[in-house]
């Protein structure tokens, strides 16, 4: 176990399905990842009036720390965000207290009809003044900041006026929101907009305040072509993730320090014990990073 | 909702959110003006995976939730099916397991499902099963306290019972019950025990959460059920009772405390007060 005078500053965790909760209540918190390890669940998932999903998350949220991450919220929308979902949210997150709370750069409603999807923005100052709006009131209702995820994209907005890196920098300045940087989003994007990838993530930090990055996301994408035969990535959450994005997600941590770091899957999705292996990749890089070794709990 | 205009050459409007959604459930409309890719390949092409996400993450919930629909008729006309159903019937809420509700009734409706008249009332045993499973908890009354009830036939009449908010009742003119039941088994033994099931019998069924938290199915006459569904309504025993003569309340009340189903005893209530 790391030893009592240096508690884990260090995390990786998993994104939880309702199929790990036994396997993972099983090993308790010191076997998972070493005494190191944290567990997101989306929101939506646990907005319903009793049973088995709420109980479960009680008992997780007592051996691990706790990250709610959001679906739902639209915050992108063009129309007023629903002061029922945010309801239930600040029921959510009275009733469980995670340590963190995120959500997306994205619109997944119109006019009243859900999508199921996180959908792409024009970077222009009325949507930067929208968004702003409405994470100002999503985190004045919520009373807590809220980590804001950058997208994976598929088509770009003729009338952008701005890059997303400016674009996402501007909104942290000025909601006080901090970033959930999912390297694999900004990998698809790069490669999907003909871009670095390492260049929305280097001028992100370039822009914003020291420690503005709460989370980072890991996840596996699917690979296509468009109609001039480029690759096409596809931001799928339903495989390993890839080698360029443990480099990006290397060169980042190398530049942020460590950042508590998830692995996503929510397609295909495997045992536990796969994806804590993925999550151990990124505790033993974070490590690497600040030159820290790793203690790994004498098996029993 | 209003329909967007067309967008034309001569139409440079920007990608708004109305136009977008448009296109993303209307595969007959081009992507919205206003997107490009960094290659000036045709946006379509990209567009299309938005789209894709869209409807397949969609059809991916009702089959999570339709599991046995899916199975009686396969995965290919399921999907269909289901996308034809996501198109017309897009979500209002961001909450997944509230998406669904209303594709038992649209099931009725799809002319290419008639062969099967009982895929809508399978459709509702399994919508009533996602809703046990994520309703409210409850603690039941303790035997004792309907004991003294049921010693006094005269209370006992005037007696409405609260029953646990998992609780459902599917009644069907269809053996619903034992084709789901062949459902849950292998597949070997499942085509050996629907060889059995008489296809033109009338099933009926209490649908809750039992204490390890999975979702039953527990078959009963439907006169049974019938009185199960009005007692769960807040009709004073007594007044079901009457209204179903050929079912045994005895039999019922034995049926709903054995699975921890009274939640609450009173007496009449003001008709104003009873709801389902």
């Amino acid at each position: 176990m790391t030893s009592p005078a240096s508690p884990p500053a260090v995390l990786a965790g998993v994104g939880l399905k309702m199929a790990h909760v036994p396997a993972l209540l099983a090993r308790g918190a010191g076997a998972f990842l070493g005494g190191a390890g944290f567990v997101e669940v989306h929101a939506e998932n646990h907005m319903v009036d009793g049973g088995p999903m709420l109980r479960q998350l009680e008992r997780v949220r007592t051996h691990w720390p706790l990250s709610i991450h959001g679906v739902g919220l639209s915050i992108g929308g063009e129309g007023p965000l629903d002061v029922d979902h945010l309801d239930r949210l600040d029921h959510l997150l009275r009733r469980f207290e995670p340590r963190w709370f995120s959500e997306h750069l994205a619109w997944s409603s119109h006019g009243g009809r859900w999508f199921n999807d996180l959908l792409p923005l024009p970077y222009d100052p009325a949507t930067l003044n929208r968004v702003c709006n409405h994470i100002d009131q999503v985190q004045a209702r919520l009373r807590r900041p809220l980590l804001l995820e950058n997208p994976s994209t598929y088509l770009g907005y003729t009338g952008s006026t701005m890059d997303e890196a400016s674009f996402l920098a501007a909104i942290v300045r000025r909601t006080g929101c901090a970033l959930l940087l999912d390297v694999n989003n900004a990998y698809v994007s790069g490669v999907n907009h003909g871009r670095d990838p390492w260049l929305l993530i280097d001028t992100l930090i370039e822009a914003l305040p020291a420690g503005a990055v709460g989370e980072i996301h890991l996840a596996g994408f699917a690979e296509d072509r468009d109609a001039a035969g480029d690759r096409l990535l596809i931001d799928h959450h339903g495989c390993a993730v890839d080698q360029a994005v443990w480099s990006l997600y290397e060169r980042t941590i190398a530049r942020l320090g460590p950042v508590p770091t998830l692995i996503e899957r929510d397609n295909d999705v495997p045992e536990l014990a796969v994806l804590e292996a993925q999550a151990q990749r990124a505790l033993d890089l974070l490590h690497a990073g600040t030159g820290r070794r790793i203690e790994h709990p004498v098996a029993a | 909702m209003t329909q967007p205009p067309a967008p034309t050459a001569m139409d440079p409007a920007p990608a708004t959110a109305l136009r977008f959604a448009a296109a993303l459930l209307d595969t007959s409309l081009p992507p919205p003006a206003g997107l490009h890719a960094w290659n000036g390949s045709d946006p379509a092409v990209r567009f299309a995976v938005y789209r894709n996400n869209v409807v397949h993450s969609l059809v991916a919930v009702l089959a999570d939730t339709f599991p046995v629909v899916r199975q009686l008729v396969g995965d290919d006309f399921f999907g269909a099916m289901a996308r034809l159903y996501v198109l017309d019937h897009p979500p209002r809420s961001p909450l997944m397991h509230r998406y669904g509700a209303g594709l038992p009734a649209w099931v009725a409706d799809f002319e290419p499902a008639t062969a099967l008249p009982y895929l809508s009332d399978i459709a509702r045993l399994e919508w009533a099963r996602l809703c046990a499973f994520h309703a409210a908890d409850a603690e039941p009354v303790p035997v004792q306290a309907l004991a003294a009830l049921i010693q006094a036939p005269q209370r006992l009449a005037r007696a409405c019972l609260e029953l646990h908010p998992t609780l459902a009742v599917v009644r069907s003119a269809h053996p619903v019950v034992s084709l789901w039941a062949a459902h849950q088994l292998s597949d070997a033994d499942r085509d050996a025990r629907l060889a059995e099931v008489p296809l033109h019998s009338a099933e009926a069924a209490l649908i809750f959460r039992d204490a390890s938290d999975d979702a039953l199915v527990v078959e009963l006459p439907d006169a049974d059920a019938a009185l199960a569904a009005a007692i769960a309504t807040g009709a004073p025993l007594g007044a079901a009772q009457t209204a179903h003569p050929e079912a045994d309340l005895a039999r019922v009340l034995s049926l709903l405390l054995r699975h921890g189903l009274v939640t609450g005893v009173g007496g009449p209530l003001p008709a104003t007060e009873t709801s389902a």
